[in-house]
């Protein structure tokens, strides 16, 4: 699935002298990623690479009990996300349950499976938020640029959606190979009628580092989307809110990911693990926590994992002296780890981050590979052959970083 | 967020109307923020004291005048109409509420 928007943090680090490490506040968004079951492959999909590996998901008790204690100690919005999370025959109960406990919940669906009856039952279970997805990279865009039976789906979900009276969120991943249709792509959700569509650049973990030769668009490309865009937003108005997000790796200061680790994000794999972002699970030396094993409250505020990032006490040079620490916290540990090999360096996309030249190097060779036409080399699909093959007898998920990242392939030496 | 009165005149149409939390909105006061919040799809706005008062009285019962006497008398102040007046377009302008017949600035 595609990432959640952020929630405004209440509460920024202190600032000053670092702090042994703040008190966190509650962790405001709990992301349930109930499944790694997908009818889809998309090709930029954030799961781990070794997501096959991980297929004992949490039992339906379980998953109630992760969200009594997490609304327990504050959370208010909740994700149900995979995967795609319709597989589960159980979700109306999560739903239902997330309601009653006071959150308001989220689904996070390509739409596929969503019958008229199903939705029925999702908004009679309290459901109040459908994100709906256009995902599977090529083959669903070239359904799409064709019109033919993707459309047909997500004209179907949006008419359910409409009929539930959800508010009409829809939200597409774009890439080198899609980004120049997205005047299509925004005539397509007027079409179907989205008061919000999301325009999200996809971002090179997982899935999407693998294929990042194939997915990374050039500059011009995205300057050029950029302008559709804001012409778009002049002509629309308030007809339908676009937002655009811009790849990491043409921006010269990194995000605040997931504003701050531990600061507001609580995810909780199908398998049961707790993760401060939704991709730490690649992080090396770090035992994240398992839901059947700790409460909740004991992982967010005691775990070593949840702590172990938080604040700014744990930067390096040049994070550590840096005016500006406040602001991104040093950007996301697992972009650090997957192009340096260190999840303590500052994001390297970091203008001031000594490791920048990997990001515009990986630019580069994408721009290298679109040329040559290697880019035109079948992409990678999520799924679970794939997954299993890229992890075979490793006990960990492997960096996938590729092409010149050195001190990545250093730090991985064994 | 603030509640401060801005743009005097701005908030008319939704001040006169019944105003009522819009669609893909909920409020509702967070023991653990000590707070009213609202939320809506994917986020949260924390509301500070006098804006989660006048929201929680957004119930597509009461007009805006009725929502300042109610005001004015259950804090025992007088002359709360241009606040609520500036915050009602605010809270229009950002769909968290919604007046009949008054489409979203």
């Amino acid at each position: 699935m595609e990432r959640m928007h952020d929630i405004a943090g209440p509460q920024d680090a202190p600032g000053g002298a670092p702090a042994p490490l703040p008190v966190p506040g509650p962790p405001l968004w709990l992301l349930a990623e109930v499944t790694y079951r997908c009818p889809l492959h998309c090709a930029f999909c954030y799961n781990p690479v070794d997501f096959a590996r991980h297929d004992r998901e949490l039992s339906t008790a379980d998953w109630l009990r992760v969200l009594r204690e997490a609304r327990a100690l504050g959370a208010v919005q909740c994700g149900f996300s995979g995967g795609e999370p319709l597989v589960r025959d159980d979700l109306e109960e999560l739903v239902a349950e997330a309601h009653r406990l006071g959150y308001y919940t989220n689904l996070l669906t390509s739409g596929v499976g969503l019958s008229a009856e199903r939705a029925a039952r999702l908004k009679a279970a309290g459901l109040d938020h459908v994100q709906l997805s256009f995902q599977d990279s090529t083959r669903e865009m070239n359904d799409f640029l064709s019109h033919t039976k993707t459309f047909d789906l997500k004209q179907r979900v949006a008419r359910l959606i409409k009929a539930e009276g959800w508010p009409m969120v829809m939200n597409v991943v774009l890439h080198r190979l899609n980004i120049d249709y997205v005047d299509r792509i925004i005539e397509m959700g007027v079409e179907l009628g989205a008061e919000y569509l999301e325009l999200a650049n996809s971002q090179y973990y997982s899935w999407a580092l693998e294929n990042r030769d194939k997915l990374l668009p050039s500059l011009a490309q995205l300057q050029r989307a950029e302008q559709v865009v804001a012409d778009y937003r002049a002509r629309l108005g308030d007809r339908i809110k676009l937002l655009f997000v811009v790849p990491d790796y043409y921006e010269q200061r990194p995000k605040k990911c997931v504003n701050g680790w531990g600061q507001v994000l609580l995810a909780v794999t199908p398998d049961g693990i707790a993760l401060p972002c939704h991709t730490a699970r690649m992080l090396p030396g770090i035992a994240f926590p398992d839901v059947r094993e700790h409460s909740i409250a004991h992982i967010w505020r005691e775990s070593d994992a949840f702590n172990r990032f938080r604040g700014t006490a744990w930067m390096k040079e040049p994070c550590r002296s840096c005016p500006e620490r406040e602001q991104d916290l040093g950007g996301c540990r697992c972009q650090a780890y997957q192009l340096t090999g260190d999840a303590a360096a500052a994001d390297p996309v970091c203008a001031k981050s000594p490791d920048r030249p990997i990001v515009d190097a990986a630019i580069d060779a994408a721009q290298r590979a679109a040329a040559s036409g290697a880019a035109e080399q079948p992409l990678l699909f999520r799924d679970p052959k794939n997954s299993l093959a890229r992890s075979a007898g490793s006990g960990v998920s492997p960096p996938a970083s590729r092409g010149p990242a050195p001190r990545a392939a250093r730090a991985r030496a064994p | 967020m603030s509640a401060t009165a801005q743009a005097p005149g701005a908030g008319d149409d939704a001040y006169a109307g019944v105003p009522r939390i819009g669609r893909g909105f909920r409020l509702q006061w967070e023991e653990a923020q000590g707070a009213w919040v609202l939320l809506y799809p994917e986020g949260m706005v924390k509301l500070n004291g006098s804006a989660g008062e006048i929201l929680k009285r957004c119930d597509g019962v009461r007009s805006g005048p009725q929502i300042v006497a109610d005001l004015e008398q259950a804090f025992g102040v007088a002359g709360l109409a241009a606040d609520v007046r500036g915050f009602l377009a605010i809270a229009l302008r950002n769909r968290w509420i919604e007046v009949q017949g008054i489409p979203p600035e």
